[in-house]
């Protein structure tokens, strides 16, 4: 190979790179939080609610995970325009993050309600607890406890995942690498540097996770 | 001026869909081959083969596929090798898709007992032939349904080739777009498409695990 790797070129664009990593941590932690409000109310309607709220979250669950992600995002910046809704690139950004990790993280907590044994819940009841008790206290603390681990490789999936917003010129990391190499064509360069940061962000994301959930569920 | 039917953009878009079943079935099988060949490394009782197994699992799974996808085609550029989008779309996916593979055949070869890998060796079989006549059988067997499940993944993720310029279902779709500015029904039938290949792979996979369970 003839061609020299010249990443000092990068230099002057450090801040680029430092405010795409920024928009992309934010929007990652952003569309967790409300993602996974969504996918709790998701997977309670659909164990707990009438069966036709289940059939619609039921509906909305495979749509979302049988689509590309790139399809939704397309889908909502360039397709809801025609239906009179305008958004931003960023909020579009963020709504089809929170409404993609809403769906699988529906599907996630779903199982883990699903493995509380029914004794608990009766038991609950029992002792004159009201449903929205038995719920918080004894389904979803449970259920949290068992799926934590399911929902934190989910959770580094959709922040890979939000490379793809660089796309309608969201402005994250990926859009800063792009940017980039629009200026000084050392494409191979800064995309490899990226890369390496993603690697490196998903790397700390799951050890923050992990204590994370040390402190969440503290061994009894 | 041109003008677009429903069936004109429907037809476009299910031509289009042809090389999004091609680049996912090539980046299926190619990864399952490499995939083969790194479990039984990564499985070995060799140290570094199972290290660099692990790096490369450790790329491809912490990086984004996009960021792979433009790595491949501007890496072998370097090279004055003349890359088109098909060959850097090939080969990233088929090595995104190995990884994965991998890691997930891995979980099925873990789960089979200890006493299988004891027992063979104990009847002087190798390592590739306790892995072939004794461990191989049975975890395939587990390993249908979360192999099956992740073809989705695949084909959800041929969707990034469109960002390199490879003209499959999604780059299909924004051309649509381009000429006859209905984003609404474009992009809804081109989600509706990946629907209709994806949702009876995902069918399949839990009824595949449901049986599993039943037996057990």
């Amino acid at each position: 190979m003839s061609y020299k790797l010249q990443f000092a070129e990068l230099l002057p664009y450090w801040n680029v790179l430092l405010q795409g990593l920024v928009f992309t941590i934010v929007l990652t932690v952003v569309s967790t939080v409300a993602g996974i409000a969504v996918g709790t109310a998701g997977a309670s309607a659909r164990t707990f609610g009438p069966a036709w709220l289940g059939r619609v979250v039921a509906v909305y669950v495979e749509l979302i995970r049988n689509t590309p992600f790139i399809v939704q995002l397309f889908f909502i910046f360039f397709g809801l325009p025609a239906l009179g809704l305008k958004l931003s690139e960023t909020t579009a950004a963020f709504l089809a993050m929170v409404i993609n990790l809403g769906a699988y993280s529906t599907e996630i907590i779903r199982a883990g309600i699903e493995a509380v044994p029914k004794g608990h819940i009766e038991a609950g009841l029992s002792l004159a607890m009201t449903k929205w008790e038995v719920l918080r206290r004894i389904v979803l603390n449970q259920a949290f406890r068992k799926i934590y681990p399911a929902l934190s490789s989910q959770i580094i999936i959709v922040m890979l995942g939000s490379a793809v917003v660089s796309q309608i010129s969201a402005e994250d990391l990926t859009y800063a690498a792009n940017f980039i190499a629009s200026r000084n064509f050392r494409n191979f360069e800064v995309y490899l540097l990226v890369a390496l940061a993603y690697l490196v962000l998903a790397i700390l994301t799951r050890a923050a996770l992990r204590a994370l959930g040390r402190v969440i569920f503290k061994a009894r | 001026m041109l003008q677009f039917s429903f069936w004109d953009i429907l037809s476009n878009l299910l031509i289009a869909t042809q090389w999004t079943i091609v680049l996912s079935l090539i980046a299926f099988f190619c990864g399952g081959i490499v995939g083969l060949v790194l479990l039984f490394m990564r499985t070995s009782r060799i140290a570094p083969l199972a290290w660099f197994t692990k790096i490369y699992i450790e790329f491809f799974q912490g990086t984004p596929l996009l960021m792979q996808l433009f790595l491949f085609f501007f890496g072998i550029a370097l090279f004055g090798v003349e890359v088109s989008p098909w060959t850097a779309a090939t080969l990233a996916l088929t090595f995104w898709t190995s990884a994965f593979l991998t890691e997930i055949w891995r979980g099925c070869v873990e789960s089979i007992p200890k006493g299988q890998w004891e027992a063979s060796s104990s009847l002087a079989l190798s390592y590739i032939e306790q892995m072939r006549y004794v461990i191989l059988p049975q975890a395939s067997r587990i390993a249908i349904a979360p192999t099956v499940g992740f073809s989705v993944q695949v084909i959800k993720g041929t969707a990034l080739a469109s960002i390199i310029g490879f003209v499959e279902l999604t780059k299909a779709g924004t051309m649509l777009n381009n000429a006859t500015f209905r984003p609404f029904l474009v992009y809804s039938l081109v989600a509706l498409i990946y629907f209709c290949l994806c949702f009876p792979l995902s069918w399949w996979a839990k009824k595949i695990e449901g049986r599993l369970n039943v037996a057990r």
